[in-house]
C-alpha cells in the first residue's frame, strides 16, 4: 500500500531522510518511533504529499508522488497534532465543507456515520471553538475518514490530551484500525503504540534504524528494542 | 474516487469562508472601524475647503481601501496557518487554484462589504455624490484586482513569522499600477471627464485584472507547494 525507496529530504544544506526505505502492506497498522527531529513528521508530510522528495520513490495506494498527488490525496487522511478545523464553524459545518472538497457521495448520511463513529453526534451544531482538545481531536479523525481513505496517517495523534481524552482516542483509533485501513502512526508513547500497532519502526537519523512486527516482537520489551535501535 | 470540479470547490471555499466570517464578525468588523476612523482622520488632519475635498475624494477613498484590504488579506490567511487548516486544503484533492479562487473571491467579498458601508458613510459626511456607475466600475475592477494580487502575496507571506509586516511590503509596490489607475479613472469619473479620457485607466485595470488572475491560477500550485 506504501511503497518509499531511498527517500531523501533536504531543506537547503540539512538532509532530513537519507535514503529511506519503507513499506508497508494494506492493512497493516504501523508504528514510527523515534527521537524529536529523527524526521518522522517529515517523512509523514512526503507521504501526504505536503513535501516533495528530493530524491527517491514514493507510492501510495498505487499511484506515484509527486506526479499523481491528487490521486493520492483522494485515498488519504491526515491526522496531526494540528486540528486543520475550523472554529468559527460548526462540527456538522466543518465535515460538510471537508465532504464537499472531496466529493463525498450521500454528503448527510455519510456526516451522521462519522459523527456517531466519533462519538460526537450529540454535539454536531456546536462550534469547534467550544470543544475541548480531546472532542477536537477526535472531530479531526472524523475528517480524516470521511471520504473513506484507504490510508490514514497519524502524527502525534496524542500530543496535548488528557488521559480520559487519550483512552477515548485509542477507542477510535482501534476502530478505525478494524476497518481494514492502513495505518501509519508517528508516536513518542511506546505504551500505547506497543498496544495499538501491528508493526513498529525505529526512524533515526533519517533512515529506518530498525523494523518489527507484533508476531516477529514476540510481546518482547518494546522500549528495549526502540533503545537498540537507536543504539545500533 | 471522484474528485470535484474547479467551481465547487471554489464555492466550498468561499462558502465557508463566508459562513465562517458572518458568526465571527472579526474581520469585517476590524476592516470597517479602521477604514471609517481613515476617513475621519484624514479629514480632520487635511481640513480641506469643499473644492479641494472633491479633487482629493478619489485618493482618500483608495488610500483607506488599499489599508483595510490588507488588514483583511493578512487575516483570512492567517486563519488558515494558525489551525493547520492550509494543509487541511492542501490535503485535499481539488485543482489547487480553487483554494486560490476561493480565497480571493471571499476577500473580495469582504473588501465590498466594506466599501459598501464606507461609500455612503463618505458621501454624507463630506456631502460628495459618490453614487455613480462609472465610479462603482472603478472601484469593482480595482477591488479584483487587489483582491486577486493579494491573496496571492499572502499566501506566500503566510509562511514567514513577520507576515504582518511582509505582506504589505510585497504588495503595495505590485499593487501600484492598480491604485494609480484606480484613482485616476475615479477622480475622472467624479469630474465628468469625457470616457476617451477615462478609457486608458480603465483599460490598465482590466488588463492587470487578467494577467494576475492568470498568472495565479498558473503559479498557485507552485507557491503553495513547500
Amino acid at each position: 500500500m506504501i511503497e518509499v525507496y531511498k527517500l531523501t529530504k533536504r531543506f537547503g544544506t540539512k538532509t532530513v531522510l537519507r535514503g529511506l526505505d519503507f513499506d508497508v502492506r494494506a492493512g497493516e497498522f504501523v508504528a514510527l518511533l523515534g527521537p524529536n527531529g529523527a524526521g518522522k513528521t517529515t517523512f509523514l508530510r512526503v507521504l501526504a504529499s505536503l513535501s516533495r522528495p528530493t530524491f527517491g520513490e514514493v507510492t501510495v495506494a498505487g499511484h506515484k508522488l509527486p506526479a499523481e498527488s491528487a490521486q493520492v490525496r483522494a485515498r488519504l487522511g491526515v491526522v496531526s497534532h494540528l486540528p486543520l478545523l475550523y472554529a468559527d464553524l460548526s462540527a456538522e459545518e466543518n465535515l460538510q465543507f471537508f465532504a464537499r472538497l472531496y466529493a463525498v457521495s450521500s454528503l448527510q448520511s455519510r456526516i451522521t456515520e462519522v459523527l456517531e463513529l466519533v462519538g460526537l453526534d450529540t454535539r454536531r451544531k456546536d462550534l469547534v471553538r467550544n470543544f475541548s482538545r480531546g472532542m477536537t481531536q477526535r472531530l479531526s479523525i472524523g475528517r480524516a475518514i470521511l471520504h473513506d481513505p484507504q490510508v490514514i496517517l497519524f502524527d502525534e495523534p496524542y500530543t496535548g490530551l488528557d488521559q480520559d481524552a487519550s483512552e477515548m482516542l485509542d477507542d477510535v483509533l482501534r476502530t478505525v484500525a478494524k476497518q481494514g485501513r492502513t495505518v501509519v502512526m508517528t508516536s513518542h508513547d511506546l505504551a500505547r503504540a506497543e498496544d495499538l500497532a501491528t508493526r513498529f519502526d525505529v526512524l533515526s537519523r533519517g533512515v529506518i534504524a530498525a523494523s518489527a512486527t507484533r508476531d516477529s516482537f514476540g510481546g518482547g520489551n518494546l522500549l528495549s528494542f526502540y533503545k537498540q535501535a537507536l543504539a545500533g | 474516487m471522484l474528485t470535484p470540479s474547479l467551481l465547487r470547490a471554489t464555492l466550498a471555499i468561499v462558502r465557508k469562508d463566508l459562513s465562517a466570517e458572518l458568526r465571527s464578525r472579526e474581520l469585517l468588523s476590524a476592516m470597517l472601524v479602521f477604514s471609517l476612523l481613515v476617513i475621519l482622520i484624514f479629514n480632520f488632519t487635511l481640513d480641506l475647503d469643499p473644492v479641494t475635498r472633491k479633487d482629493v475624494t478619489a485618493g482618500v477613498l483608495w488610500s483607506t481601501f488599499a489599508f483595510a484590504g490588507t488588514l483583511g488579506l493578512n487575516r483570512s490567511m492567517a486563519v488558515e496557518k494558525d489551525r493547520g487548516s492550509l494543509d487541511g486544503l492542501l490535503l485535499a484533492p481539488i485543482d489547487r487554484s480553487a483554494i486560490f479562487f476561493g480565497k480571493a473571491i471571499s476577500n473580495l467579498a469582504f473588501m465590498l462589504i466594506v466599501e459598501a458601508i464606507v461609500l455612503p458613510v463618505y458621501a454624507v459626511l463630506y456631502n460628495e455624490n459618490l453614487f455613480q456607475p462609472g465610479l462603482l466600475l472603478v472601484i469593482l475592477l480595482g477591488s479584483v484586482g487587489y483582491a486577486a494580487v493579494g491573496t496571492l502575496l499572502a499566501s506566500m507571506a503566510v509562511h514567514a513569522r513577520t507576515r504582518d509586516v511582509l505582506l504589505p511590503i510585497l504588495l503595495f509596490p505590485v499593487i501600484l499600477p492598480v491604485l494609480l489607475a484606480a484613482v485616476k479613472a475615479s477622480n475622472a469619473f467624479l469630474a465628468d471627464a469625457p470616457l476617451a479620457e477615462i478609457m486608458p485607466s480603465l483599460n490598465i485595470l482590466i488588463g492587470y485584472d487578467v494577467i494576475f488572475i492568470a498568472l495565479s491560477y498558473m503559479f498557485f500550485d507552485e507557491i503553495v507547494d513547500e
